[in-house]
């Protein structure tokens, strides 16, 4: 098991640990500190996946985020991930990876056909092809392009594995731990400031790992060393690798990713797979580097065509060649650095270099080694399929738009420098305004919107000497705003090589009769040609070039693409690029998992689960829970075999006849106390509010301005000026806050004070023709005549020796009362009534049985008061009161509020008396008219009357009420029903409430 | 993601507020008599400036305090905060 292109010393890896994986199937090795693609190009393995659209072989161009085409689908600790970066992904035990985007293999793709009738795939093919016939669009072209565009494959399984969100308040987050990011982070240290330091790789270091420089006599990966131990032994410094800060967002909000145990073998139960931070930082400096970017030219995406600085990096970091016979393609000198260290590993490089001859200190270093250096040149198109074998290259006129001469010669593989670009991103998604910098070519940061400073090559200096000096003052002078400290650095001395100018030179011309695809952005398949025709057919702003032709919106972002893209742009339209302008980066600035956005709010996490005191006794009766906002509430409690039908009418049937009890917990209370309650109720509620006794309860309806019916409830009187209020337990948060915005901004002068209650009191309501029975033998020291507790009656009385309140109310439109106990007390409540209640046939009941008896009775709830009904619409404008003003009053009297035909609610019940009518069902008069069919209305809730033995619906309905009597069909598409229903009164039992007041 | 200084309880996150319109409306007084114009623009019409916004928050995770932002509505940018009443000018 040899590495052919592994060299034996260099490189920061662990050679004392193999660690074993799979590619596509095939057993290989790497080392420990590898990435998939440092060990795949050890093993000499540069074929990794296929192309997006024309299905062309690709191989690796880079060594980080900057990556356009490795991207894998990878498979370790038990989950399997698509789009993994292979240049990212660091190598574990076991890992196996498999290219994308391929079928039946990398090797031999039937998509690749795409490449051969490429002709017809070009810039805007998807939007001019499948616009017609309209039809095909769902069930032929778009399952058919989402096959063949697909990326990797998402797992279908649950995702077992830990994902955490963090919180972070600094002082200073520095993004990067370049020569600059390092320098700044240490200074602001030094001031004593609190410091995050995140680096998105493993190692800490930046370019000091692979450039040939030193810095106070240290090579440049020593003193990062020593930085980092000493930053890391600062207790106000927060030091992160493998953690990317991938989101600038409002008020100096950043957003860290951190990769905290992919990379490990074994980890324990609770350790997080990825964590994500939201860092709060008053300043940050952006030292986020800069990225290489290309030379385009002819088929230059074949596999074995890397980034110079790549190159290097698999070099320096990895110990691996990316190949042994190298051509250099640059224009500009940090490829010589590649160059030399190639030649340092005794493999003899070619530098193909498009300025004409001059001189430099690396050109100069460069001819001494006896490099063959050819100026003038450049590559025209790289030749092989699967791997490069050869390139024709070519020697420019001056001009630079043709050859003077070309040839063609072997090589194993290209390494392509077209200069740096800063990497912008994150001060973009600040809000800074980027301004073109002709010096290099690029954009970089201009004025600032938020506490943010680039520093470093981000910033468009690309010597160190300059980004140290940066990074070493804007971290001192930003810490020391905040920290009033300012500690004296001395800027240490550097050793580096003296870069000459480059050439502005971006794309090989083509020669006559040849036109090999000489893609700009390689992850999205965008070639020159693709650009042209953009151009050609009108799209002129960068933003629609972009959309067209898809340039720079894979995943990647366009980091290699981008400016490439735009210098065609204004090469054609003969503009400067600032005057194209960019498109507009945005956050991730390389993709997250799912898994991290959402954390831990998975499963039972994914809200809070609020549960009534009394929660433990549902469980263990057999309670079946139905969620009612964040509450649980037993739905039903369920008996033997029963289904949730028999088990709610069960229920419901013995509230009727015997007495039965209900969890009412989850119902909103409010205390509401002040001299100036009755006044402030009065206003808030549409009924008359200022003569309710102190001990007496009663209905209210509350409104939104607009007239619509927000809530309704009832309040009693515990005092003089001590009141308690009910709410829906939907609506509990919304009226609480409804009536602070009343009592602090529109009625200040109110003395009124409001709280939220709700979680003080256990609830329970007896409901039923023996709930007095019951009531009496619960209070046996206690008067519960129809005399002493009437109807809308309140009592504070011992229950067993607990404080309680009782309350004559009823929902079910039974005889019934309603306990309240301080919560603590609640399951001693509870239990107490299961025990006397047996006598009288208690049982408990949940909320299905619970809105059977509402339906039943017409008394409304939430799917009646939707937010669209006035009073008049469900028969409550009995309790508007026409003296005194409320909160909607003024809108009440708007015309269409007051038209005679307007919804009301009725009852339904269908002619066979046996069909249930489904919820949602609309009310039409014709169910074979023609579409669209005039809609009556709508049923809002549905039961089995238990009372009549036969299914009974509510419904809003056009001109209600004078529809009773007359038959209808309710129609839902959804469940395929139509039922013939006859309309009645909205009371179906107990119309005059005799029972509730018996 | 904001960051707002509640005038009770200092510098907070945005997700312990929830946003309450613009806070120049004025509700007209109770019992008092309104004209239909009047109250439709009360209810229903409000202004989407580009640029600076007077409107309520309410600090429902903390102090339960409804309170005055000063808000740029295109850049985020808060220039003030205050109680309901305070003015902002």
């Amino acid at each position: 098991m040899s590495q052919p292109f592994r060299l034996n010393k260099e490189g920061l890896i662990n050679r004392n640990k193999k660690i074993s994986f799979t590619f596509n199937g095939k057993k290989l090795f790497g080392y420990e500190g590898d990435t998939i693609a440092s060990a795949l190009i050890a093993n000499g393995i540069h074929l990794v996946g296929r192309s997006f659209k024309y299905h062309r072989p690709r191989g690796f161009f880079g060594a980080g985020a900057e990556e356009p085409n490795a991207k894998l689908q990878v498979e370790f600790n038990g989950h399997s991930e698509p789009n993994v970066n292979a240049t990212e992904m660091e190598l574990v035990e076991g890992l196996s990876a498999t290219s994308q985007n391929c079928w039946p293999s990398v090797n031999f793709d039937i998509g690749a056909i795409n490449n051969f009738l490429k002709m017809f795939f070009p810039a805007g093919f998807y939007y001019k092809t499948f616009m017609w016939p309209k039809s095909f669009w769902y069930k032929i072209y778009e399952p058919f392009i989402r096959k063949a565009a697909g990326l990797g494959v998402a797992s279908l399984e649950k995702d077992k594995e830990r994902y955490e969100h963090k919180f972070e308040y600094c002082d200073l987050l520095v993004t990067g731990s370049g020569p600059s990011g390092l320098a700044s982070a240490y200074a602001a240290a030094k001031n004593g400031a609190k410091v995050i330091l995140a680096e998105d790789k493993p190692r800490f270091g930046g370019t000091l790992l692979s450039d040939d420089v030193s810095i106070d006599n240290l090579s440049g990966k020593d003193w990062a060393e020593k930085i980092v131990s000493e930053l890391k032994s600062m207790p106000n410094v927060t030091v992160k690798n493998r953690s990317q800060v991938f989101g600038y967002y409002d008020h100096n909000m950043l957003v860290m990713f951190e990769r905290v145990s992919d990379h490990l073998e074994k980890k324990s139960k609770f350790t997080p797979r990825q964590r994500l931070w939201y860092i709060r930082a008053k300043e940050t400096i952006l030292s986020t580097g800069s990225i290489e970017r290309p030379i385009v030219f002819g088929n230059n995406d074949t596999p074995g065509i890397f980034l110079s600085a790549a190159a290097k990096e698999y070099m320096k970091v990895y110990g691996v060649l990316v190949g042994k016979k190298p051509l250099i393609f640059t224009n500009n000198d940090s490829a010589y650095e590649t160059a030399l260290d190639f030649k340092k590993n005794n493999v003899e490089p070619i530098i193909l270099d498009t300025r004409e001859e001059h001189s430099s200190e690396l050109i100069d270093e460069a001819k001494s080694k006896g490099i063959d250096i050819r100026f003038s040149h450049g590559v025209i198109v790289a030749n092989g399929y699967k791997k490069v074998k050869s390139a024709k290259i070519g020697k420019l006129t001056k001009d630079k738009n043709s050859f003077e001469k070309m040839e063609t010669i072997e090589c194993d593989c290209i390494c392509v420098s077209g200069f740096w670009t800063p990497s912008v991103h994150l001060a973009s998604q600040s809000g800074n305004k980027l301004k073109y910098e002709e010096k290099i070519d690029a954009f970089i940061p201009d004025k600032k919107k938020q506490q943010e400073t680039s520093v470093g090559a981000s910033n468009g200096s690309f010597t160190l000497e300059e980004s140290l000096k940066h990074g070493f003052e804007n971290g001192s002078n930003l810490s020391a705003k905040i920290t009033e400290t300012k500690t004296e650095i001395s800027i240490p001395n550097v050793n580096e090589k003296k870069y000459g100018a480059h050439d502005k030179f971006w794309c090989m011309p083509l020669p006559k009769n040849e036109n090999p695809k000489r893609f700009v952005d390689f992850q999205n398949d965008v070639s020159v040609s693709d650009i042209e025709i953009a151009l050609r057919e009108g799209y002129r702003s960068i933003e629609h070039v972009k959309r067209y032709t898809t340039l720079g919106m894979a995943t990647d972002q366009g980091r290699t693409s981008n400016l490439n893209g735009l210098q065609l742009v204004s090469n054609i339209e003969n503009k400067i690029v600032p005057e194209v302008g960019h498109t507009t980066f945005r956050p991730p600035f390389t993709p997250i998992t799912i898994g991290t956005i959402v954390g831990r709010e998975v499963g039972m996490e994914y809200m809070p689960t609020r549960k009534t005191p009394m929660h433990k006794w549902h469980k263990k009766n057999n309670a079946v829970f139905v969620d009612a906002g964040a509450w649980k509430r037993p739905r039903y409690y369920k008996q033997g075999n029963e289904t949730l039908f028999e088990a709610s009418k069960r229920e419901a049937k013995n509230v009727r006849e015997n007495v039965g009890i209900c969890d009412v917990t989850t119902l909103g209370k409010i205390d509401i106390k002040g001299p100036d309650a009755a006044e402030f109720l009065n206003r808030v509620y549409t009924n008359a509010w200022m003569k309710l006794p102190v001990g007496k309860a009663r209905y209210g309806l509350m409104l939104r301005e607009d007239g619509i019916v927000m809530d309704d409830g009832t309040t009693t009187r515990i005092s003089e000026n001590h009141y308690h209020m009910t709410t829906t337990t939907a609506q509990a948060g919304n009226v609480l806050s409804h009536l602070e915005y009343y009592l602090q901004i529109v009625w200040p002068e109110l003395n009124v004070n409001v709280v939220s209650t709700t979680e003080q009191w256990a609830g329970a309501a007896i409901a039923g023709p023996k709930s007095r029975d019951m009531l009496s033998k619960l209070y046996p020291d206690l008067d519960v005549s129809n005399d002493a507790l009437p109807f809308m009656g309140y009592k504070e009385a011992d229950f067993f020796g607990v404080q309680s309140r009782i309350f004559r109310i009823s929902f079910s439109g039974e005889l019934a009362f309603e306990i309240n106990v301080k919560s603590d007390h609640g399951i001693f409540m509870w239990e107490k009534m299961m025990e006397i209640g047996k006598e009288f046939g208690n049982q408990p009941y949940g909320t299905e049985a619970l809105s059977t008896l509402r339906i039943e009775m017409g008394h409304v709830a939430g799917p009646e008061l939707d937010g669209r009904t006035i009073p008049l619409d469900v028969s409550l404008n009995g309790l508007v009161s026409k003296k005194k003003d409320f909160i909607g009053k003024n809108s009440l009297g708007r015309e269409a509020f007051n038209i005679e035909s307007r919804q009301k609610i009725v009852g339904l019940i269908p002619i066979d008396r046996k069909s249930s009518i489904p919820e949602g069902s609309h009310i039409v008069q014709d169910q074979n008219a023609k579409l669209p069919i005039p809609k009556l209305g709508h049923v809002s809730s549905s039961c089995w009357s238990v009372e009549n033995n036969n299914p009974f619906s509510l419904a809003i309905m056009k001109d209600g009420k004078n529809m009773i009597g007359k038959k209808f069909f309710a129609v839902s598409p959804l469940k395929n029903k139509s039922i013939e229903v006859e309309v009645i009164s909205s009371h179906y039992v107990d119309p005059e409430g005799k029972r509730v007041r018996s | 993601m904001l960051y707002i200084k509640c005038p009770y309880c200092g510098l907070r996150a945005q997700k312990e507020f929830s946003y309450g319109g613009d806070a120049t409306v004025k509700r007209p007084n109770i019992n008092e008599e309104v004209s239909s114009k009047d109250w439709d623009n009360f209810v229903y019409m409000r202004k989407s400036p580009r640029g600076k916004h007077v409107e309520l928050w309410q600090h429902i995770a903390g102090c339960r305090q409804w309170i005055k932002v000063q808000r740029d509505t295109a850049t985020h940018e808060i220039f003030q905060t205050a109680k309901v009443t305070e003015e902002i000018r």
